[in-house]
């Protein structure tokens, strides 16, 4: 028996540590359903490995980076200043494609809040050096320099701003391992983006992403967009993921398989971007962005335009200013709505009121009572005693001087602006048609129109007309109503209004932009 | 017969610096993870197998060349996304055949050098293929012509990188 262990001795050997090593296998063969991610011994191993081989990768990670970044900063400067040039204008025209972006995601946001959709986004990231890989072409994982210790768990989507890369796998305190999207046993819920199709991205035996197991559509065509589509989970959704590169029929030919180029150049990457945390809401940074942006290319298209006025933009601060909240303030914006934090959203904008009166505008057209048959119409005389408020709520000079000195779009800028400057016209008068008005909260229409008999020309209840100030008083009410009802029906500058508001006849221009 | 051994002095056992039987292996694997982040056809290139062929035909102790190539290979798996034991049984078997092979045939030879390279570069390929292909039921590629191109490259640079690590050698 002895001479069988020490003649054989290598052997057996050799064998046991195979059969180690194969047991090792089975037991961390993972199970459908399983949790992803190594436990116990087998991620003390990786650890191990991996603490070892990281720092001198670091360092000659940091040492190359350090030469190349003497080279780019010091060295290479050729044509920077042109190039800076070209970015400043690259970056105006993208805040002036921003800021009409800003709106439809405003909306997008709106929209499927109403639709309950769960829309994800990216609250932080942590950006990470990638300082090795596998070192294998049969395995698509990357090494980078971020672990645990920066708030990193396993399954966190890594992407570039090019588009996704993956999602982490194991973590180590310092160090995590990435799961490239080109990996075969990597898994990411896409989307065509034109012809909405759905599937599961995954590395085929090339390293070449692709969605499988796709029904045959002649409307994939090479280079349409392909995006997250958010099933998985872990990418949130739209992220770029790349474009069609060409549809490859499955080997059984009912099927399809369609093999998508990477929008992140995923064999030359260095710097990667973890989302460690993601939500349905816009985050607080954004929205300001999404407004300062709003802001920054109304300067540059009223720079580059100065005819051109955004009426959208957000506002500048200062007089004129009257944003939410301050529906029904006075003149010095101090109403009591201005410090209602739960003043209602701002309205969408009146359009300014005519430089120049001319013939063509209802508001110059006179009562139907005061008509001749036979006689010509010529531009009234406007008595602004004679001016019925609420039946022009948006008629008033005042109410035009809120408008235009108004710098931003919101209709709550214009509501508050007609409302706290109308003293001694609408909001003066009184606070009629403030019900009626509220009713088209939401729903402007600035065609130009007059108000209707017996909405918002009806007589204000209970002698409201005349006291000064009622706009003010009127604490977001009296003066929101009538800012809404001149927001909901704009009408153009100075109407001939001669008879008291009950007696209002209809008026010549039917009355538009009603329920 | 010109591949087999032929004087006592061609099947004695080597000997390194224990600073290289260590570092070898470590620099084996993080030059590999490292220089494949920068030059994809680095991928092609298996340095830890290497290690272990020149360390298997240089020390010709099976049991040794067994351990060592398990011992790299594991570490070689813990970058990876594999499960542990894939490249160490791979590299185990490599270990096992290269120093069988290195007491019957000359080693110092370049030309023999360069056949034992190509050779279990293809040997390794098809041993993992067998585990994750049909073992583990993971996809894996296998492209001929991948293969062998990958088996060629190693083979020359395992020619250079032996020569090499001659020079290390502890001459008494």
């Amino acid at each position: 028996m002895e001479s069988f262990f020490s003649r054989y001795r290598n052997a057996l050997v050799l064998i046991t540590l195979l059969l180690a090593q194969v047991i090792g296998l089975a037991v961390q063969v993972r199970r459908p359903g399983q949790a992803p991610g190594d436990k116990g011994g087998v991620l003390l191993i990786r650890a191990w490995v991996v603490g070892i081989v990281s720092p001198p990768e670091r360092l000659l990670h940091a040492t190359g980076l350090g030469i190349r970044g003497v080279w780019a900063n010091y060295l290479d400067l050729i044509h920077v200043r042109q190039e800076n040039r070209n970015l400043q204008e690259q970056l105006d025209q993208l805040r002036l494609e921003e800021a009409s972006l800003a709106e439809d995601a405003r909306q997008g946001e709106r929209l499927q809040a109403l639709l309950g959709f769960r829309e994800k986004y990216i609250y932080k990231t942590v950006a990470a050096q990638v300082i090795g890989t596998a070192g294998t072409d049969q395995s698509h994982v990357l090494l980078i320099d971020k672990g645990s210790s920066a708030g990193i768990a396993p399954d966190m989507p890594v992407i570039t701003p090019d588009g996704i890369v993956g999602k982490t796998r194991d973590v180590f305190d310092h160090t995590s391992q990435v799961l490239e999207i080109s990996d075969a046993t990597s898994g990411a819920g896409v989307v065509l983006e034109q012809t909405r199709i759905q599937g599961v991205l995954r590395g085929n035996t090339w390293g070449q992403p692709e969605i499988v197991n796709v029904s045959p559509d002649e409307r994939i065509k090479a280079g349409e967009p392909v995006v997250t589509s958010g099933g998985d989970s872990i990418y949130p959704r739209g992220l770029a993921v790349g474009t069609v590169d060409r549809v490859v029929p499955e080997p059984d030919g009912t099927l399809v398989n369609v093999l998508v180029k990477p929008a992140a150049n995923l064999s030359k990457l260095e710097e990667v971007l973890i989302i460690i945390s993601a939500g349905s809401q816009l985050p607080a940074a954004m929205q300001q962005d999404l407004s300062d942006a709003q802001q920054r290319a109304a300067d540059i298209l009223a720079e580059r335009l100065p005819s051109r006025a955004d009426p959208n933009a957000p506002p500048t601060g200062g007089t004129g200013q009257n944003g939410p909240g301050q529906n029904g303030a006075g003149p010095n914006g101090a109403g009591p709505a201005a410090e209602n934090p739960n003043a209602p959203p701002p309205l969408p904008p009146k359009p300014p009121p005519p430089i120049h009166p001319d013939h063509y505008s209802s508001s110059e057209v006179p009562q139907a009572s005061d008509l001749v048959p036979g006689q010509r119409i010529t531009s009234p005389e406007v008595e602004p005693e004679n001016a019925a408020p609420a039946a022009n709520p948006s008629g008033s000079k005042a109410a035009g001087a809120g408008a235009s000195k108004s710098t931003g779009g919101t209709a709550g800028k214009i509501q508050g602006g007609s409302a706290s400057k109308s003293e001694g016209s609408a909001a003066e008068k009184g606070k009629t048609g403030a019900g009626e008005a509220q009713k088209k909260e939401g729903s402007p229409k600035p065609t130009g129109t007059s108000a209707t008999p017996g909405s918002a020309a009806r007589p204000a209840p209970q002698g409201a007309a005349g006291q000064p100030g009622a706009g003010q008083a009127g604490p977001g009410q009296a003066g929101a109503g009538q800012g809404r009802a001149a927001q909901a029906r704009p009408a153009p500058s100075t109407p001939p209004q001669t008879t008291p508001p009950q007696a209002s006849p209809p008026q010549a221009t039917p009355p538009q932009g009603r329920d | 017969m010109a591949l087999m051994a032929s004087s006592r002095h061609e099947v004695g056992t080597k000997s390194y610096p224990w600073l290289v039987y260590i570092l070898a292996p470590v620099l084996a694997v993080g030059l590999q993870s490292l220089l494949s982040l920068h030059f994809g056809f680095f991928e092609l290139i298996d340095l830890p197998l290497l290690v272990t062929i020149y360390y298997a035909i240089a020390k010709r102790e099976p049991i040794s060349a067994t351990l060592v190539g398990a011992a790299i290979g594991i570490a070689q798996d813990a970058l990876t996304h594999h499960p542990l034991g894939i490249f160490g049984i791979s590299k185990a078997l490599i270990g096992y055949t290269a120093a069988s092979l290195g007491v019957r045939v000359d080693t110092e030879n370049h030309g023999t050098r360069l056949l034992l390279t190509f050779g279990f570069t293809l040997g390794q390929a098809a041993v993992l293929y067998l585990l994750v292909r049909h073992m583990l039921g993971q996809p894996y590629a296998w492209h001929g012509f991948h293969e062998l191109t990958g088996a060629a490259i190693n083979a020359l640079v395992g020619v250079i990188l032996f020569a090499l690590l001659d020079l290390t050698e502890q001459r008494e």
